[in-house]
Parts: structure tokens; sequence; C-alpha cells
């Protein structure tokens, strides 16, 4: 059997991302024939996706059953809202913790040891995990192990015994992880890009720091872990169970709690990035990369399947206009694309990236700019919005073709308020979208001069410096880690 | 929002796990399974294997091509991986608006890319201004010929149509080309796919060059452990070309040609070397006809004779010491036969008893007891497992530790495995991962096509996927002790690690802006 990578390295790939989908700007030459037109494309078999069961509990809780009787496994999950956008500042780093040490502790009965111990021999796992806007358990086994791993997996969710050792192994993690940040270029460049756009303090992008993850104590975790549970908990199972049954059981798990707590509104701002030019020199490496960003939308926003479209046309695949421009025919990039990032619950960045050798970084940047205005600028065609509609409505299909998926999406819209009927209303209104409407996002939405530019790379190589982009003086962001502790101020010292 | 991800599992599988489960009935459970799969070996020696899976109208396939970067001629490093972005360019019928005439411009590039290398390589008496007037002049060669050029079309016809996780990788051992439609699109696919193995064309090859030059960068130049990993490698073989950078040196990819690439092809890419398996919502009874029909136009041919070169056994441990401004790392490796190896599954087994989950031997010495590190795994094949390679391991330290504390916490472990059995609780659980983890692979369409058409290259019949269990249960106690005695040796390992170094005197860098 292949064994895994630790890095993945072994494989090279046509492309970086998974891109969306893809436009052809100008193919507007004429061919000799295409024959690929010739071939039948018959009507596709009827697909009815099978929805999970949707059960409310008096108390708010919410319940989601998918049966699929394939095979003999069982999974769950409970979805608790409240994540490290909801941490303490002085604590930050907080929810990573907590998500870590909840199941390495374990509980009174089963510390988290014996808990791996017993799991691994049935090739069933239990796992916690902690995310921006959630925490979450989840579990799985073969279906005749089931119970006994769902009791488990339950005592955990209500009754952890959070240990102070397996805190400190977290935490020692987690140092790693930041004393570590600054080797990898591509985090580099997410991380900071992301903190131009929402500020360098705001919930979405701060960091972690050695003294904010020394901060949080062991009480931190059960308090945050008896206030988080109060919340609307999604409970999902899927898989080869009996429907009357799973319900009764988790009827019994979950009825007896009182209701849940609202979630408070948030009152974030979001304002978007103070434009110019930003640099982090970073020496060893021979590649800049570049992302220019700015502020975006969310879903809920009327205009985001114009805006979908719209990425398409820009950067979404192999033949939008950044790809065709700066990697087919300019070969300055392996990594090229971007758009309007879809958030449910807050804006979302406008991104685009590129990554370029260094003496083409003033270049590569220049043509990525330009075609972000050319969206205002250069018309948008038929052809183009034909195609991004098809590459979207054409693929449509797997967002929702595997039962799992579908459960899946119930349990994100249930979780952010969105409407079950969602998917079938974005693409109602994907088939919608015209050329006007592009142009109208466009207008309303791409603003060249309110973007921020930032290059992680190699100073001295870069030739013509960033100051011939014409944007201003670059401003160099300092990204020195903060090391305020006697024994993690020796990490990386010389030996 | 991220919670859980749920494998996505598909028809009929249950049928399997009866046979995983070691039911008395197990044939018979292999059999139904068989029934849902078809192959068919092409006139040309192309093999096809078709699983049905009909719970929604979509497929997922997977060209299986058995040539990798290891193939690649000296001097030409890097080589498989250029073909495989040129087989994303089109055809002599997609993506240009007249081949005749683009054919003609196309053997003009290669004439002026000759005269130019031809020049550029003089050792003795280049003339560099002739060396300027012939970069000119392959330079408006390519733009004669770009001319002709639609860009992507291939790409872009593809995804109009549906087409998801389109992609394609080249490893050292071999080259996969994969997506997934809607199943109307088949006929489409089949178009498709079949014209691109067939009749490619040398189409912006030079251009595409530089992107995979930015590839490099991107993944090596510009990455710690793409570096260090490199570096372990090359210092690890010394005849085989997994010693190799598979990405490519940076003077090899340069200078490959586009006529090195199309020999590439002519040599690799012909029916006896290639397995395509497609997984979903497909009627063999129906479609099969049309396939056969579409895939019978790829250059029908036998396996290219396999390569000489085996790696003489290593007689002096080696190592390779970064300083680098970088955290700290550490690697080693020790040969180890290739899979066809009768102990194949007993390195499986060492490498899950080591790696595998909290449980594991690496993480409970290193992470959880020691707190020496953030992480430790052993694996058992890098970079590849068609040829012997290595069993290698890594750790990343904790801050404050080093490379050398690594080195030493992992050969306690190794002298552990040498000196006494493994628990029969770590033997059984190894086992019981091994069947669940397989049947969790195997999961969605895409994973499945992947699975089929590998085993059906590697072993020529997709059944090994499901008997390679019967090879996991043989495993014993006294295999791992007697294996782990062999490879685990001094004079058979490479270690390479990071070591940082101190950031130059403050004022060198003052971080302005360059």
């Amino acid at each position: 059997m292949r064994a895994p990578l630790p890095s993945s390295k072994s494989r090279y790939l046509l492309a970086a991302g998974i891109f969306a989908f893809l436009v052809l700007p100008h193919s507007s030459v004429a061919q000799q024939s295409k024959p690929w037109e010739q071939i039948p494309i018959p009507p596709l078999h009827p697909f009815h996706p099978q929805q999970p069961k949707r059960i409310e509990l008096k108390n708010g809780i919410v319940i989601f059953l998918q049966e699929d009787h394939e095979l003999p496994f069982i999974y769950g999950s409970v979805l608790v809202p409240g994540g490290s956008e909801d941490e303490d500042p002085a604590k930050v780093g907080l929810a990573g913790l907590y998500s870590q040490a909840w199941r390495t502790s374990g509980t009174a009965t089963m510390d988290g040891d014996a808990m791996d111990d017993l799991l691994e021999s049935k090739a069933a796992h239990i796992e916690t995990n902690g995310d921006e806007d959630s925490t979450s358990i989840s579990w799985d086994s073969l279906k005749g192990d089931a119970d006994q791993v769902f009791s488990l997996a339950i005592d955990l969710f209500f009754h952890p015994k959070f240990s102070a050792e397996k805190l400190e192994l977290a935490k020692q993690q987690d140092a790693t992880a930041i004393v570590r940040r600054n080797d990898d270029e591509d985090a580099i460049a997410g991380r900071e890009s992301a903190k131009l756009v929402y500020g360098a303090n705001s919930p979405y992008t701060r960091q972690p720091e050695l003294v904010t993850i020394g901060a949080v104590t062991l009480s931190d975790l059960g308090a945050w872990h008896d206030r988080t549970l109060k919340g609307k908990l999604i409970v999902g199972i899927y898989g080869d169970f009996d429907p009357a049954a799973m319900e009764a059981k988790m009827r019994a798990a979950f009825e007896g709690l009182p209701a849940v707590t609202p979630a408070a509104p948030r009152h974030d701002e979001f304002p978007g990035p103070k434009p110019g030019v930003y640099f982090i020199d970073k020496e060893d490496v021979n590649q800049s990369n570049v992302q220019i960003v700015g502020i975006g939308i969310d879903r809920r926003n009327p205009d985001a399947a114009a805006i979908a479209v719209m990425n398409e046309v820009l950067g979404g695949g192999y033949g939008s206009r950044l790809f065709v421009k700066i990697r087919t025919q300019q070969a300055l990039a392996y990594d090229v694309g971007g758009g309007f990032g879809l958030t449910y619950d807050h804006p979302g960045t406008f991104q685009v990236n590129v990554l370029t050798r260094s003496e083409k970084t003033v270049d590569a940047t220049k043509l990525a700019l330009t075609e972000i205005a050319a969206l205002n600028t250069q018309p948008f065609t038929a052809a183009e919005l034909e195609r991004a509609k098809d590459d979207i409505l054409n693929s449509f299909l797997f967002q929702y073709d595997t039962k799992d998926k579908v459960l899946s999406e119930s349990e994100e819209l249930e979780f952010y308020g969105y409407p079950a009927d969602y998917l079938e209303t974005y693409r109602a209104a994907l088939e919608k979208v015209s050329l006007a409407d592009l142009a109208a996002v466009a207008k309303k939405y791409i603003h060249p001069e309110k973007l921020a530019v930032l290059v992680v790379g190699n100073g001295p190589e870069i030739k013509p410096p960033l100051d011939a982009l014409g944007l201003g003086t670059p401003i160099s962001i300092d990204i020195t880690i903060p090391q305020p502790f006697g024994p993690l101020v020796a990490a990386g010292a010389p030996q | 929002m991220r919670h859980r991800s749920v494998p996505g599992i598909s028809t009929g599988l249950w049928l399997l796990v009866l046979l995983l489960a070691g039911a008395a009935a197990s044939a018979q459970d292999l059999q139904s399974f068989e029934k849902r799969i078809t192959v068919k070996v092409l006139p040309n020696g192309l093999t096809l294997v078709i699983c049905e899976r009909h719970d929604a109208p979509v497929f997922s396939y997977t060209t299986f091509v058995d040539a990798g970067d290891v193939n690649d001629p000296s001097g030409e490093s890097g080589l498989a991986h250029m073909f495989e972005h040129l087989a994303f360019k089109g055809t002599s019928q997609i993506g240009t608006t007249d081949y005749t005439q683009e054919k003609i411009a196309l053997a003009k590039v290669e004439a002026a890319n000759d005269a130019y290398e031809a020049e550029y390589l003089k050792q003795v008496g280049r003339d560099e201004k002739k060396l300027v007037q012939l970069h000119q002049a392959f330079l408006d060669a390519q733009a004669e010929a770009e001319k002709y050029v639609i860009p992507n079309q291939f790409t872009e016809v593809a995804e109009a149509n549906g087409a998801d996780n389109l992609n394609a990788g080249t490893g050292l051992d071999d080259t996969q080309y994969y997506w997934s439609m809607p199943e109307n699109r088949l006929e489409l696919w089949a178009w498709m796919e079949s014209s691109r193995l067939a009749d490619v064309v040398p189409r912006e090859f030079y251009k595409e060059r530089d992107v995979v030059m930015e590839e490099r960068r991107m993944r090596v130049d510009s990455d710690p452990t793409g570096r260090l990993e490199e570096q372990l490698l090359a210092t690890a073989y010394v005849a085989h070309n997994y010693g190799r950078s598979d990405i490519g040196w940076p003077s090899e990819v340069n200078q490959i040609t586009a006529t090195e690439a199309m020999a590439f092809h002519s040599k690799f890419y012909v029916g006896g070397n290639i397995v395509i398996a497609i997984v979903g919502d497909v009627d063999p009874k129906t479609d099969l006809p049309m396939l056969e029909k579409y895939f019978s136009r790829v250059p029908a041919g036998p396996k290219p004779e396999d390569m000489t070169t085996v790696e003489p056994p290593q007689f002096a441990e080696k190592s390779v010491i970064i300083r680098d401004q970088t955290q700290p790392f550490y690697m080693e490796g020790y040969h180890r036969p290739s899979y066809h190896d009768p102990d194949d599954a007993v390195y499986d087994a060492i490498s899950d008893i080591f790696s595998n989950g909290r449980v594991s031997r690496l993480y409970r010495s290193l992470v959880e007891q020691q707190q020496i590190a953030a992480d430790a795994l052993g694996y058992s094949q890098f970079p590849g497992e068609k040829y012997p390679s290595l069993f290698a391991f890594y750790a990343e330290p904790l801050p404050g530790h080093t490379p050398a504390e690594m080195r030493l916490a992992i050969h306690k472990e190794i002298d552990k495995l040498k000196a006494a059995d493994v628990t029969d609780a770590e033997l059984q659980m190894y086992k019981t991962r091994a069947r669940a983890d397989l049947l969790r692979g195997l999961a969605d369409n895409q994973g499945l096509a992947d699975s089929l058409a590998e085993y059906q290259t590697r072993y020529g019949d997709w059944r090994q996927l499901f008997l390679q269990l019967n090879e996991i249960d043989k495993v014993t106690k006294a295999d791992i002790r007697r294996v782990a005695n062999r490879i685990f040796v001094p004079s058979n390992r490479t270690s390479a690690e990071i070591d940082t170094e101190a950031p130059p005197p403050a004022g060198k860098s003052d971080g302005g802006a360059p």
C-alpha cells in the first residue's frame, strides 16, 4: 500500500489549487471544426438526492439523520457554536488548545490514552476539533461497535476531565507552530494578507502568540466548555442505522438539556485594507508570493451569484483571464488565480495571488492588477458568460452527489441560519446572471484603488524594485515572532 | 465551519466488508463485488477497468500511465512531468485554429530552439552576439506558432461540460490523469481522453517549461523541507533514478525540448503501458463498444523495457546537514526492497506500529513521554514503491530541541523493535486498521478509480487490492524483528537535517523595501 508522505512532495500536479471552474476569454478566432460538439449529450439520468431527516428538539437542538446502508459504519458529530473568533484577545489560541486537550484528556472514567488504545484496536475514532466559529466532536466506527463508541463520545462530550498534562502537550504543539510560522512563505502570505484586510487585531486574523497560549489555564478550558455547550447544538448521524432506534437514542442523549442560548450577534467592523504596497523580506526563497487583497462579500449578498460568475471569468480556472494571461501566455507563474471568497456570516476577502520568480515580481503583479482593473474596462463577452455559467452549472451536482455531502450541506445551512433550499435558490440565481449583471457587479465591487498588494519575497533579488509598481513606497511588515519565555527563547537558536 | 469529514461511501461495498471481516464465505463475496467490475483489454494493449456505481448520475476516471520521472532519460530529469503538462495543451483538433499551419510553425520553433541550444552549449568559442540573435529567432518562431493557438481549449471544454476536480499528477513511478463528470458526458470524455493520449501535439511547450520552473521554485527551492527531501534522496542514492530530483534539476528542466517530450510519449504512452479505470453511473453493456472505439486510437505497443539500473547496496552511512535560518528538522532513510518483495506487508506493519495515530510508538515516545518533538513518523516507501526505496523517518523538534535528539530517540525506538517482539495487541491493531483503512480509502468514486487503476497496473489484477489482506494477515512478530534487523543498520542509513543558523548581525537586513 502506498504510504503517505509527510509533506506530499512526491507528486507534481498540473495545477496548484482546486480551481472552481473556468472561462475562455478570446476564442473568437475561427476554428476548422469542433468535432466534440458533434458528440451527443443525452439527458442526465434522473436524480433525487436523499435529504436527511431533520428533528428539532424542544430545547432548540437540531438532529439530522442520514441513512446509508451501503457499509456497516456509523459516523456522528455534534457541532457547537463558538470558536476562535470568540476568544479573549489576551488568550488567543484558547479554542485551539481546548479542542486538542478535550479529546486527549478524556473523561473521569477513561483517560485519553486509554481511549486511544480502545478505539484504535477497533479502527474507530473519536475526535474533537476547533474552528473559527465552532468546535465539534465527531466519532465513527463499525456498526457493531457503534453503541460503545457513542457512549464514550457522549461521555467525553458532556463530561471531559481536562488534564494539566494534556494542556501542556497542546501548548507545546502550538508553540512549535508559532516558532515555525515564518518558515513557510505561503503561510506568511496567507496570514499577513488577511491581516491587511481585516486588521491585525481582528477576531478573524489575530494569531496565537507564545504569551497568549501561555496565559491559558486549565480552568479556562472548563469554563469554555460549560459556556459553549449551552449554544444551539447540531447533531449529525450518517451511516448504517435503524432510524427509529437512532432517533430515540439521540433524543435520550440531548432532549434533557435546557433550552439553548442563542449566540449573541457579532458587531465586527470590516474597513478593508489601507491601499498600498506591503513587503516582507524572506531571504531563502527565489519566488515572490504576491497577494492582491481587498474586502469582499458574504453569501447573503443578493449579488453573490453574479460575483461567483465574475470570479470564474477573472481567476476561477484553467481558462480564466488571470490563468491564460499570466500562466499560459506569459509563463510568469505556476500558481495564479483568485476572486471573491463567498463566506456565510461575514464579508470574505477579495484575493488574487501570483507566485512568480523574484525578478519578475513587478511584471507579474502589474499584469494581475491590469486584469483586475480590466473587469471594468474590458467588456465581458457572451462567450465568457456562457462558459462561466456552464462551468458552474454543469458541475453543480458535485455539491450533492453523495449522501454525506447532502448531510454536510444541511448542517452548514442550519448552523449559519440559511434556508434549507439555499442551493436551489442559488442555482436559480446563477442561471439568471446576465452580461449586464456582470458589468454591474464589476462596477460595484471592483475598486483597484482600494486594494493592497502584499509581496513576500527575496528583497535583493526583486529587480526592478517594488517602487516600480507606482503604488507608493513599499511598507515593510515586521513578522518577528515575539518570544517572551525563557525556555522558549532558545527555539531556533544555534546549537 | 469545518467539523467532520465523512468519507463518501458508496454502493455495494458492504459485500466487501463481509470479506474483510474474514467471513467464511469471502470468496463468494468477492465474486459479488466482481459482478460490478468489467475488465477489457483492447487489441492495442490498453486496459479498461469499469466499476458500476449507480448512486448518482456521475462518474470518475483515472488514466494510469506506468511511466514517471524515474523513466526520464539521463540529462532530462523532469521530462515525464513536463509531458504531463503538455497533455493539457490539446490535440490536432482541439486548441488550434489551423493545425496544418501550426504544425509547420511548431517545426520551426523546434529548429530555432535546436540552433539556440547548440550555440548556448558550446564550451569553447560561444558567440554571444549570435546567441542573442538565435534567442530572438526562437522567440519569433514561438510567437508565430502561437497565432494558431486557442489557449487552454482542452480544459475549457472539459470544465464547461462539468468536469470536477480536473488535474493530473506525475510521480517518480507513474503519471495519473483524472476528473469527475456528469454521466451524460461519458462519450465526450472518451473522445477527449483518447485524443490527448493518441494525438498530443507539442503546443506552447517552451512557455510551459517556464511554468514548471515556477512550480519547482514553489515546491522545492523556496520550501525548507522541499530542499531537505531533495538532498536526502540525492545523497541516499548513487545509481538509481530515485535519487534524482523528480521535478528535475533546473539546468535539465530548462533544456528539455518538445522533441524529447514527444519521444517520451512515443515510448511510454502505448496501449500496454496504460490502464484506465472508470467508476460510476456507467453501463459496460452499452458503453464498452463506444469506449473501445475511442481508446483503440491509442498506439498499440507492449510495455516498454524496464530500466536495468539497480541501486547497489549502501555500505557507508551518509548524512546531509543544511544550516539555514529556518527551524530544525530531521529525516533519515534506510534502503528497502520494492513492493514486489514478499515482506512488503511487513514494512507496512512497521510503519503502522511506528506512526499510526496517538497510540503509535514514535508519538508516544517522542511527543508524549519525552516531549521533544511535535510530530514524528516512519513511513515505509519513500520516494516511490515500484523500485527499491527507503523506509524513512522524520521528526519535527519542539522549540529548544535539536535534530540530534530526534535522531537518538528514533534510534532507540528502532533498537527496541530489533530487540523485542511487538505486542500481540500492536500486531492485531495493524491488521484491523489495515482492513478498515482499505475500505475507507475506497470510499468515493475517484478514490476507487485510483486504486483499481493502480492495482491493475502493479499486479496485473485489481483483485490484489483486496487480496493483499491475506498478506497482511500473514505478518508475524518474528517477521517484524527479522526485517527490522536486516534493514535498520547504520551502514544502510542516510540522514538529513536542518540545523538552525543564527540570523545575520543586525543592520544587514533593515527590512527595507527592495
